[in-house]
């Protein structure tokens, strides 16, 4: 176990130092920088400007500063937030973002399972086709769409929420919703394929030759198994969650790290850039940890090895 | 039986409306009498009327014509992103599959490690670097959704290798060149040709959400038209008093995905007659 866990750290570490590479070079390879302005700024204020952030430092130099800084915690100065660090513009932001992602999955997992469930269960019944219905929309739904239909029908015309507000504990069912959406139909749509075919497997026909009550077949034998499937793509799904998240707190103006990404891509302030970046891939790499240690609690056979 | 026949209605119905969304795009001068620029202070924000089928927009511009417009930068970046990925791709897979081994291995690991990257972050961090136009936004989006591809194909041609005549062709002593290209290539289209109908729409809706929140392509002056992300992102700051603006492009977007969508399901669904 502890073995496991070391190997895992340290594959997640070798791809922090990859993205974190290639982010750099990406951004140096860019052109254009943060520092042009409509009007050209004097040689000798844009000397200064590189001089305070080692601009002026060969390549090299700069990018093993940058990785020993950030091997210390440290993401640098914002280009545009003067008086705030990355690292600071991440501490405020991070909390409402994650807190956005973690209310979608959730949503999308409560919406999931028991309509993938119901249509496995009743296939070829009206529930089947209308769960199947709304999951194929909702897979082809863009999250500006989705959003921009949510805050028409709810917002303006219905007046049940209002829109655009982070203050009260409803404001999140919005973003929540969008967010959530498009896994959610995923999940279901994955969910209901699997265990179709789980259905089928001797062990679920051992279980109700066995003369067990249904619901202990289809809930602890039959799904358990289907969970392995719905696990396995967790992982790019909480990608697409983290990357959704620019959209939706776009759309809703949340003041999340998507937001702040945004901005930062807009205004081309690299360090930020590359913090946000770093944060994502961390986020991914613990997220990804969680699901194999899920593997093992959903299949004993996976523990033992 | 009723499953398979709603099935082919609605591929048909998809492959319908692809092919009229192409003709669209490929006929828009001509299938609208008004130019997608063209300015005129009286008819500005004209709700949907005889004259302008989706009114007008906030600077008098015909809605329609800029959605007829905004098909072709949808349709290159889609079908172009899915081609330039499936070379990529493909060719790599290829490779992969075909060496085996220690190569195999770490070309994997490679791959592993893009697929585990949020698309989006990794294609706005490309897109800075190749500029915000359709042929930078065609690298950047190629660049990210290889890996799907590569992952297919390698996967198919470990299992292509293991065919008697795979093996008989090698028996007989061709070349490692005439055995991809005539015996492996022709054996692995099937689920190559599904994952580019999926690649398609998904090309689609990166390209129109970086539009829509404003960093995607950004040429005013291109003669490919607006994106439908952006005709959205206009629409959606006028959204509370004229909404048409943001519903044409909206539901142009969401039909164009969802039936490519639906065509690559049926496609599978023909192609891999397991699933069904």
């Amino acid at each position: 176990m502890l073995r496991f866990l070391f190997k895992r750290l340290f594959h997640g570490a070798i791809v922090l130092w990859i993205v974190a590479t290639l982010t750099f070079l990406l951004l140096r390879l860019a052109p254009g920088g943060p520092f042009d302005r409509e009007r050209k700024l004097p040689p000798e204020v844009l000397a200064n400007i590189e001089a305070k952030y080692h601009l002026d430092k060969p390549l090299l130099t700069q990018y093993l500063r940058y990785l020993s800084a950030i091997a210390q915690g440290d993401l640098g100065p914002s280009y545009k937030y003067l008086d705030r660090g990355v690292g600071a513009v991440i501490a405020d932001t991070l909390p409402t973002s994650a807190l956005l992602g973690l209310l979608a999955l959730l949503f999308a997992l409560a919406v999931a399972l028991p309509s993938g469930l119901l249509a496995a269960y009743f296939r070829g019944s009206w529930i089947d086709r209308a769960c199947m219905f709304v999951a194929s929309l909702g897979i082809s739904m863009p999250h500006f769409v989705l959003g921009a239909v949510l805050i028409w029908v709810i917002a303006l015309q219905l007046n049940w929420l209002q829109a655009g507000r982070w203050d009260l504990w409803e404001s999140v069912l919005l973003p929540m919703i969008t967010l959530g959406a498009a896994p959610a139909a995923y999940l279901a749509a994955l969910l209901r394929s699997t265990l179709l075919e789980t259905f089928g497997e001797d062990f679920v026909r051992t279980a109700r030759a066995k003369g067990l009550k249904e619901s202990i077949v289809v809930l602890r034998h039959a799904l358990r198994l289907s969970l392995i499937p719905v696990l396995t793509v967790m992982g790019p799904l909480t990608a697409a969650l983290l990357t959704g998240s620019f959209v939706v707190e776009y759309v809703f103006a949340i003041p999340g790290m998507g937001r702040f990404f945004i901005t930062a891509v807009t205004d081309r302030d690299y360090p930020l850039i590359m913090g946000v970046t770093l944060v994502y891939t961390v986020l991914l790499v613990c997220a990804n940890l969680l699901i194999d240690l899920l593997y093992g609690v959903v299949d004993p056979r996976i523990r033992a090895n | 039986m009723t499953g398979v026949k709603q099935h082919s209605l609605l591929m048909h119905w998809s492959l319908g409306f692809v092919v009229a969304i192409a003709l669209a795009a490929t006929l828009a001068p001509w299938l609208s009498p008004y130019s997608a620029s063209g300015l005129e202070a009286k008819r500005i924000l004209t709700p949907p009327s005889h004259e302008h089928w989706m009114g007008t927009d906030g600077l008098g511009r015909d809605l329609l014509t800029r959605v007829l417009y905004g098909a072709r930068v949808s349709l290159t970046v889609g079908v172009g992103t899915a081609i330039i990925a499936l070379v990529l791709g493909t060719v790599y897979g290829l490779i992969a599959g075909f060496k085996g081994g220690g190569t195999d291995n770490f070309m994997m690991r490679i791959v592993d490690i893009f697929y585990g990257l949020p698309d989006m972050l990794i294609f706005i961090l490309l897109s800075l670097v190749f500029g915000r136009n359709i042929a930078g936004l065609l690298v950047a989006l190629g660049l990210v959704s290889w890996v799907r591809f590569a992952r297919i194909a390698r996967g198919q041609v470990l299992q292509a290798k293991e065919y008697l005549f795979v093996e008989g062709a090698r028996a007989i002593g061709a070349s490692r060149g005439r055995v991809i290209w005539r015996h492996i290539l022709p054996n692995i289209l099937g689920p190559i040709i599904v994952t580019l109908t999926y690649s398609i729409p998904s090309a689609i809706l990166a390209e129109s959400t970086l539009s829509f929140i404003g960093i995607g392509i950004n040429d005013p002056y291109s003669p490919w038209g607006t994106s439908w992300g952006t005709l959205a992102q206009d629409g959606y700051r006028a959204m509370r008093t004229y909404p048409h603006v943001i519903f044409f492009p909206a539901t142009a977007i969401f039909l164009t995905i969802l039936a490519f969508n639906t065509l690559g399901n049926a496609l599978r669904d023909r192609l891999d007659p397991r699933r069904t």
